[in-house]
Parts: C-alpha cells; structure tokens; sequence
C-alpha cells in the first residue's frame, strides 16, 4: 500500500447551477489513509463538491480522479469502492433496519451475507434494533445505520457530509470514536465535511478549508494550525500574584484574561512549561492547565481574507 | 445488477402501504357491483335487453359470471389508471421526498439501470393489480352467477358471444388491458423524474388521461388529426375483442400507439433521470 497514493484529485471543480455560482474553483487531493477534513463555513460549496464527487450532480468544469480513474467514465467501478453518507442518513422509513442494510448492500456490487449485515448493525451499536422499523429511530440511531450502509461492502473510501450535524453531545463523541476506530482498526481513508473546526483538528490529518466556492488553504492540519497561537487557561491559588508574574515576563493581560479562578493567557505553545515553572518558583499553585488553539480565529482569518 | 436492482424495488412496493390501496379498492368496488348484481341484477338485463325484446327472445342464464367480469372491466379500467398512477408516480419522486434518493444513485449501478428496474417492477405491480382485477371478477363472478353466453350491447347493436367463445377473448382483452396500463404506468414514472414530491405526478397523470379524454371525446374537427394518435383513444381497444367479426387492424394499430407512447416516454424518463441534478 503506498502511503503517498493519491486516491482523490479535484481540480478547479466548478458548478453552476444558472446564475447561482455555487462553486467557482475548488482543488485538492486526498492520500490514502488520511482522515481529510473539508472545512468550509455553510453555503461555502462543500456539500455541492461531495454530491460531484458522487456523480449526484454533473460539474460544469473541472476534473475529478478518484482512485486514479477519471470519474465520468468509471463511475460504476468508483463508486464500488466507495461508502457514503450525503447530509441526512436517509432510509425507507417502512423497512427495517435490516432491510434497509440488505437493499442498499445489494446494489453494492459484492455479495454481502446476512451475518455480515449483522455485524455491521453490531459493529454501529445497534445490536437487538435490526427489525425495528427505521420510522421509529432517532436522528442519532440513523447517523450509526448510516455509517453501517457506508462500511457494509469494505469500502477504501468513507465520504461522510456533516456526520454530526443534529446530534446531541453524546451522539456527536460516539460518532467521533467510531470515525477514529475506522482510521486506526480498519485503516480506511475517510474524508469528513464539517463547519465545524473542533471537529477537524480532532479528528483529522489533513485538510482544506474552503469560502464561497473556492479553495483557501489545505494542507496538514498541524502544519496548518503551527505557529497559531493558543488561549491557555491556567487554574491557580492566587490570581493577583499570577498577574504580576505575567506582566514581569511581558504577556499582555486584558479583562478577557480573567475567568474566576482562572488566567487565560494568549501564548504560544512553548511558552506553556516557562509560565507554569514561573508560577510554581514564585510558589503560585497550579491546579490545571487546558491550552484551548484560537480555531475560530484562524478560520474566520482565512475565510474573511 | 437491474435484477438485483428491480428485487429491491419489489421489496420496496411490497412494504409500501400505497400499494395495498389498489388491491383493496378493486376489492371493494367489484365486490360493491357484484352484490348489487346479485340483488338488482335482472333490471339491468332488462335494460339491455328491453329495445330487442319484440325480435328476439333470449333465453338461458343471461346475468352470468362472463357478463359479470365484462361489465366489471368496462367499469373499472376509467379508475384503475389512477391506482396505478397512484404507486407508479410515487416510484423516484418518492425517492427524492424521502431522500434516499442520494443514497440510491451513489451506488455502483447507472442510472438507466435504476430507472428500467423501477420501471418493471412498476409493470409488475400493474400486472398483480390487474390479476386481482381479473380474479375478481371472472372467478368470483363466476361463482356467484354461474356462465353462460355474453351480451355485449353496442351502439349499433347487440353482440352476443357463445360460452366457449368467450375465455380467449377475456385472455386477450386483459392483455391489452395490460399495455394500457403499463402506458398509463409509464406515464407517471416519467413524470416521476420531473418532481421532487408524489402528489405531482399522481394529479398530473390523471390530468394528461382528463384532458386527452375530453379531447378524444369532443366531436370538434381541428381535433380529428390528433384524435387517433392520442394514448386515450386506444385505452378501450381491449373491448375490440368482445366484437365480431374482430377488427383485427384496429387492434393492431392500437397496440402499436400505445408501444410507441411507452418506448417514448421510456426515453423520455431515461434522458431526464440521468440529466437530473440531485439536490433533495
């Protein structure tokens, strides 16, 4: 397996739809095995770009490779190995769980047995669910049968649009731990659409961050996010005595800066262990220390240059 | 892959709730006219009979089961468009409503394989509607009335069938019964690909039968050269089969329209559908 190989390339993808431009020129290229993050504010053209890479919409220009292939002319053979969900997880709500699993996994292209569609409902957590009707699942139970029909035919390629958009906190960290048990147990190569830059820096190694229909940067996310400096708060015993030694070593201090007990500063990461040694020499206690990285900052840098 | 592909429609038309409306409503309508036959049903024969009765004098079990089924077929087959409509209509438009739409065509088969395997298994349950249709009144009025010789009163006259004369007739008047259908079936399916909701191509079905009916049916010259080329014009052909002698060209030249309506509208869906943007 090489770990350079390109599995998708899109290059100044555009679509119009009449005079709606929704995407004007957007690029970029996915490896296998990486967990790539296609960042972008909402109506910035993402979910157009994953529905062209599907083949649900034609592009107006542009060029579109995946696995090598050139998608208009192979889209039978790309399209086998790949496993999707677009926006809403999606179901015949008069069928059950199974059945739905068992309809789709038969257009799949591989002969997928019954025990196999089992394991998959197990796999997502929905063990003892199978032949209940899908009308009666949460919005959170169908993201999870969705990510079973995404992975019921072994596919090399997860494309999954805004996976946790409507759930609840808890659905949104299960669907996180299941996207990292696929990149770290089954090795796939997983390209995740989100608004959400938490989510991307969590989870994913690389991505592009894209603004009203174009590319803006993309790259690796912790080359992407290096040198970005962080907010890190600092718990301490007595605040005043912290703020003096910040101001002796020239870290600027606001009002924003004081949070009840705590001291948010602005620094970069190296600076993290100096400030705690100060605090600890001038016999300030430190009860915690959680470096929060000014993502939204970043993001919205990028898409309001 | 279509057979996979039509196997998964069937399973999906078999859980439709929809698709048992049919079924039941011929169920109820049959069963609503053959009772009234039974209680009423020599005021009817008297009706048909009354203008011949000082020339002929009919004898044996007029009111029977092969009377029966011909008088539930006439009635029927004016209504049966709009059940089929009903479940066809809703087959990729349904799929857009309910937007497994994206999942369904992000799956390693073309478009044109979707469709056709929509298509036939659409074609299918139009046949199953129609056996139903055909079981119930045939059988059911079979044993209820019993057999015997069919009167068929025609505008110009009255045509009577002999018993043995009259199963092929049935057999092949279903048949073309069938390919009306299967146009009607067509029809909403391509209209299906237009819309992102069900209701538009159910009522716009019917729409196209109303107004091509009433164009069919209006005595009005400037519609004499579209008459005959008109789907609606040819829906009825199955009755040629009860006349004699058989007016075998007619039959043939209606069988023909409807064939080149499906083939059109055929390729009508195919184009739209893989054209289609999918954007529910």
């Amino acid at each position: 397996m090489n770990a350079q190989e390109k599995i998708v390339e899109v290059k100044h993808l555009v679509k119009h739809f009449g005079k709606f431009h929704a995407v004007e020129d957007v690029s970029f290229d996915v490896y296998r095995g990486d967990v790539f993050g296609f960042l972008g504010p909402n109506g910035a053209g993402k979910s157009t770009t994953i529905r062209t890479m599907l083949s649900l919409i034609k592009p107006t220009s542009g060029e579109l490779q995946l696995f090598g292939k050139d998608l208009t002319k192979n889209r039978n053979y790309i399209l086998s190995k790949i496993g999707c969900i677009v926006e809403k997880p999606d179901f015949y709500k008069y069928l059950s769980a199974e059945k739905n699993i068992e309809i789709f996994a038969r257009l799949s292209g591989v002969p997928i047995k019954k025990n196999k569609i089992h394991e998959m409902i197990e796999f997502v957590g929905l063990k003892g669910r199978e032949k209940d009707k899908v009308n009666g699942f949460s919005h959170g139970m169908k993201q999870r049968l969705g990510i079973a029909q995404t992975l019921i035919h072994d596919p090399e390629l997860i494309i999954l649009d805004e996976p946790t958009t409507g759930l609840d906190p808890q659905g949104i960290i299960d669907i996180r731990n299941l996207i990292l048990q696929l990149r770290n147990e089954q090795n796939k190569t997983i390209l995740l659409s989100s608004h959400i830059l938490s989510e991307i820096e969590l989870i994913a190694n690389r991505m592009v961050i894209i603004n009203k229909g174009r590319t803006i940067i993309q790259g690796s996310v912790s080359d992407l996010l290096n040198g970005q400096e962080l907010i890190v708060s600092f718990k301490v015993d007595d605040m005043e005595k912290a703020k003096q030694v910040v101001l002796k070593n020239n870290i600027p201090l606001s009002e924003e800066s004081l949070d009840g007990n705590n001291l948010l500063l602005q620094i970069s990461e190296e600076k993290i262990s100096f400030i705690n040694k100060e605090f600890c020499e001038n016999n300030i206690k430190v009860f915690s220390i959680e470096p929060k990285r000014k993502l939204e900052d970043y993001f919205l840098k990028l898409i309001n240059h | 892959m279509i057979w996979e592909s039509t196997y998964n429609e069937f399973i999906k038309i078999a859980a439709k709730p929809r698709s048992y409306i049919g079924i039941g409503a011929i169920t109820l309508i049959v069963g609503i006219i053959l009772m009234a036959m039974k209680l009423d049903g020599m005021m009817y024969i008297s009706f048909i009979t009354g203008p011949f009765e000082q020339s002929l004098s009919f004898e044996g079990n007029i009111l029977n089961g092969n009377l029966m089924a011909f008088i539930v077929l006439q009635m029927l087959i004016i209504h049966v468009p709009l059940l089929i409509a009903f479940v066809t209509g809703d087959l990729i438009s349904g799929e857009g409503a309910m937007g497994t739409i994206r999942l369904l065509l992000t799956k390693p088969v073309s478009r044109t394989s979707i469709l056709l395997s929509k298509y036939l298994a659409g074609s299918a349950y139009t046949f199953i509607v129609l056996l139903w249709m055909a079981f119930m009144a045939i059988v059911i009025g079979k044993l209820l009335f019993g057999t015997g010789d069919l009167m068929v009163l025609k505008s110009d006259g009255l045509v009577i069938l002999q018993e043995q004369d009259v199963a092929w007739r049935f057999f092949y008047g279903f048949l073309v019964a069938y390919l009306a259908l299967v146009m009607i079936a067509t029809l909403a399916l391509t209209l299906s690909c237009f819309s992102e909701n069900s209701i538009g191509p159910i009522v716009s079905t019917m729409g196209i039968i109303i107004l091509f009916t009433i164009i069919g049916t209006l005595d009005v010259p400037v519609f004499d050269s579209i008459r005959p080329f008109l789907f609606t014009t040819h829906m009825a052909a199955w009755r040629s089969f009860f006349e004699d002698p058989l007016p075998k060209a007619d039959i043939w030249n209606s069988i023909i329209i409807l064939v080149i309506h499906i083939i059109g509208l055929l390729g009508i869906a195919i184009y739209k559908f893989n054209k289609k943007d999918i954007l529910s």
